[in-house]
């Protein structure tokens, strides 16, 4: 069996130049093939073709912090229209003098977000900070205390409103949607119906009907003498939709129990507020955060929709300023700086999302 | 939810053992009782508060609204329609500018969502990456703001019809929108299209009989090239025997702006592009999972078997992805058709906004907004209709 053993040559050959280095990953992933070679070339051209002229309109030609007058001379893009009008765009008709109140507001709310990233924070004590959160940032909005001159709701606008109606849309849902799931899980069929009915109703029509609901049809239904104002109908509005969607994803949630831990619960005795509360939900609600983090990203885009029934949020703001004649004529630029603002808030949301599933992933 | 232990039996054995209070079968009638009540107290509520305050104000309800002269011009319509008509011909004809943005949407969307799926997928780095941005960014930015800025694009950034710019022979693209030359009207058209029509239903027919044949005997029939060389070939024919005519109806620039030819309106122009190129970036997303899901060992086992790689993509891979990209998919395209109603925000006249103007114009708040969620959940409700149907035609058949 032994083969005629030879003496091993001690010469390592390197590997040839075309497959390491710049080259061999250019060999890899750009011309692997006469089809890719081709792909690369082309989609090159055009990169060629677009980016200069692009560059040199965004940041050689234009201007960023100047007069409207100036912008009327050059070619390049007149990025001033956000910085010459940021105050109107950001906090729109919150009184002047005033302004710090919703800047401080946003920067507690910036705190509280990054300090609630860390998974380590993820315990009950963070639900009071929210709360303690929440109630400061609703006082230094609102005023009335402490000398702040009072504030009403009509006047709350720009980028607070567009956070307000958000992020409260997603805490006053939560717990709706999650009643709205058990009582679609329910075995009660009154209660199934017309959970079915809602989540199935809502979900079916655009968040703009509710909207309109919201701005035409509240205020008929409510007694004679009482009114509400327009902010809170839409803020109210988008509670009722998020809360149908929410409820799916939580249903997801609990359909993906295994039918062992209600046998347990039942088995140890547990009624069923007690099962749902200290057994399925726990579990439900943590495989389900990924998810509920996307519903808060659709439902921070969604906010942009309140600009259609004369709402002021940033959009809106930014459409405003667009419309006074020292500064028509440049929308393009507005909407790409409003653009990346989105871009950078929802991107960095869905980024969490996806580390966090990596993160609560503890496997079964 | 779960299976409840035998109470019930235990009731039924010592009927004084268990107050009702304790029996979950009774409690749950007692629960539904007080929901039911309280769903119809608070609506109660509501509707003689409404009533009360349509009294006050005068309001008349009910639907009579829809045969008086509605009095407002629509920029756009597939139908013939002027300020003369009742609204509920204003009403159509928003219904049928929502189904027409939505139509096209859906059939652009579909194409440039598969191309990008399949980009996200390509060996070549920079197609791949470019693809994964356009993904993030598209997905990242409120389709409203994209709808403003793609209408912002039409009336700043190009010309007046005077200075119209013009890429193409016949192609004209200025602030009035895009406008391009048609074939002028001829006796051909129509035939050609039913050409079309019974090339598709021949098509339909040759298929079923070349399955069943095969399913006979094991011979193929190539009904797929049959059928597109019938949707091509009958229509040339039909177009031939007319004489081939080909006279253009080309736009010309007269006064302020173009005669002839076909207008795309700058408000449908950048809806549309909005929505395709939202949409288009989650279909993508959904084309890739779909791919992603079949496993490399189908199409080496397919191969191994002796399939043309054709035939793979054909028999193995493309059924297997398409059960995981469909449901998705319709949701999104239930999105695109809600997502059109934002219409109102350009000033496109979609069913929404042409509900709106007949809102503010008549006071009918309630019976308007009952209109938008109607239309739109004949729409939900008829496609998860078909999806339950596609789902049981799909569900995998297990031994």
């Amino acid at each position: 069996m032994s083969a005629p053993t030879t003496t091993p040559t001690r010469e390592y050959l390197k590997p040839p130049v075309t497959e390491v280095g710049v080259i061999g990953w250019l060999h890899a992933n750009l011309f692997n093939s006469w089809f890719n070679s081709i792909l690369t070339i082309a989609v090159l051209a055009v990169l060629w073709k677009l980016m200069p002229p692009f560059f040199s309109w965004a940041f050689v030609d234009s201007v960023w912090n100047s007069p409207a007058e100036a912008c009327r001379d050059i070619d390049g893009a007149c990025w001033s229209v956000i910085p010459q009008n940021i105050s109107f765009i950001v906090f729109g008709f919150f009184p002047d003098g005033q302004q710090w109140r919703p800047g401080i507001a946003m920067l507690l709310l910036l705190g509280l977000v990054i300090y609630s990233k860390d998974t380590k924070h993820m315990k009950k004590s963070l639900f009071v900070y929210w709360t303690i959160g929440l109630v400061i940032m609703g006082t230094l909005m609102y005023g009335g205390v402490f000398g702040m001159p009072v504030v009403e709701t009509d006047q709350w606008s720009g980028l607070p409103l567009t956070f307000m109606l958000a992020l409260f849309g997603m805490v006053a849902a939560y717990p709706l949607g999650v009643l709205l799931a058990l009582g679609r899980r329910s075995r009660m069929p009154a209660i199934k119906t017309l959970c079915v009915v809602y989540i199935e109703m809502i979900r079916g029509v655009p968040l703009i009907s509710l909207l309109f609901m919201s701005s035409v049809m509240f205020p008929l239904f409510l007694p004679e003498g009482v009114t509400i104002d327009k902010v809170l109908r839409a803020q109210a509005a988008i509670i009722l939709f998020t809360a149908a969607y929410i409820a799916e994803v939580v249903r997801g949630g609990l359909q993906a129990m295994p039918r062992g831990q209600f046998e347990a619960a039942d088995s140890l005795g547990l009624n069923y507020n007690q099962t749902m509360r200290l057994i399925i939900l726990p579990q439900a609600l943590k495989i389900v955060i990924p998810p509920s983090l996307g519903i808060l990203l659709s439902a921070f885009k969604d906010t942009s929709l309140v600009v259609i029934i004369a709402l002021y949020d940033v959009l809106k703001t930014t459409k405003v300023t667009l419309s006074n004649p020292k500064w028509t004529g440049y929308s393009t630029e507005a909407y790409i700086v409003l653009a990346i603002f989105y871009f950078i808030c929802c991107f960095a949301m869905s980024n969490y999302s996806r580390k966090l599933e990596k993160a609560l992933h503890t496997g079964r | 939810m779960n299976q409840e232990p035998s109470i019930t039996k235990d009731a039924e054995l010592l009927p004084s053992a268990v107050p009702f209070w304790r029996d979950p079968d009774k409690r749950a009638i007692v629960f539904q009782i007080v929901a039911l009540l309280l769903v119809a107290v608070v609506s109660y509520y509501l509707f003689s508060n409404t009533q009360a305050n349509l009294e006050r104000q005068s309001i008349a309800t009910g639907f009579g609204f829809l045969d008086k002269e509605a009095g407002f011009e629509i920029g756009e319509s597939l139908i013939q329609y002027s300020a003369a008509d009742s609204y509920a011909d204003a009403l159509l004809v928003g219904a049928l500018n929502t189904v027409k943005v939505s139509f096209i949407g859906i059939v652009l969307t579909t194409i440039l969502g598969t191309f990008i799926g399949i980009a996200r997928l390509s060996s070549n780095w920079l197609v791949a990456k470019l693809a994964g941005g356009y993904i993030e960014l598209m997905q990242n930015i409120p389709v409203l703001l994209q709808l403003f800025f793609w209408y912002a694009i039409f009336y700043e950034s190009f010309p007046a019809p005077r200075q119209a710019l013009n890429p193409f022979a016949g192609v004209f693209l200025c602030n009035r929108g895009l406008i391009f030359a048609v074939p002028e009207a001829h006796a051909a058209h129509a035939a050609m299209g039913w050409a079309f029509v019974a090339a598709l239903a021949i098509g339909w027919g040759l298929n079923r009989w070349g399955r069943k044949r095969q399913a006979r005997t094991g011979q193929m029939f190539p009904a797929v090239r049959v059928t597109i060389a019938l949707v091509i070939g009958l229509p040339l024919l039909v177009w031939l025997g007319y004489g081939a005519p080909t006279a253009m109806d080309v736009p010309v620039l007269s006064g302020f702006n173009f005669k002839g030819g076909t207008t795309v309106s700058p408000e449908f122009a950048a809806l549309l592009m909005g929505l395709v190129f939202y949409t288009a970036a989650f279909v993508a997303e959904i084309v890739r999972a779909g791919i992603q899901s079949v496993g490399r060992g189908q199409v080496e086992a397919a191969m191994s078997i002796g399939l043309f790689p054709g035939q793979v993509l054909h028999l193995v891979v493309l059924p297997q992805a398409l059960r995981v990209i469909i449901p998705p998919m319709t949701s999104q395209m239930l999105n695109l058709t809600k997502n059109s109603s934002l219409a109102i925000a350009i000033g496109f006249a979609d069913f929404v906004a042409v509900t709106n103007t007949t809102i503010n114009q008549t006071g009918q708040a309630i019976e308007g907004v009952a209109l938008i969620m109607l239309v739109y959940l004949f729409f939900s409700l008829s496609t998860s209709l078909f999806m339950n149907w596609y789902n049981k035609k799909m569900a995998l058949v297990e031994r």
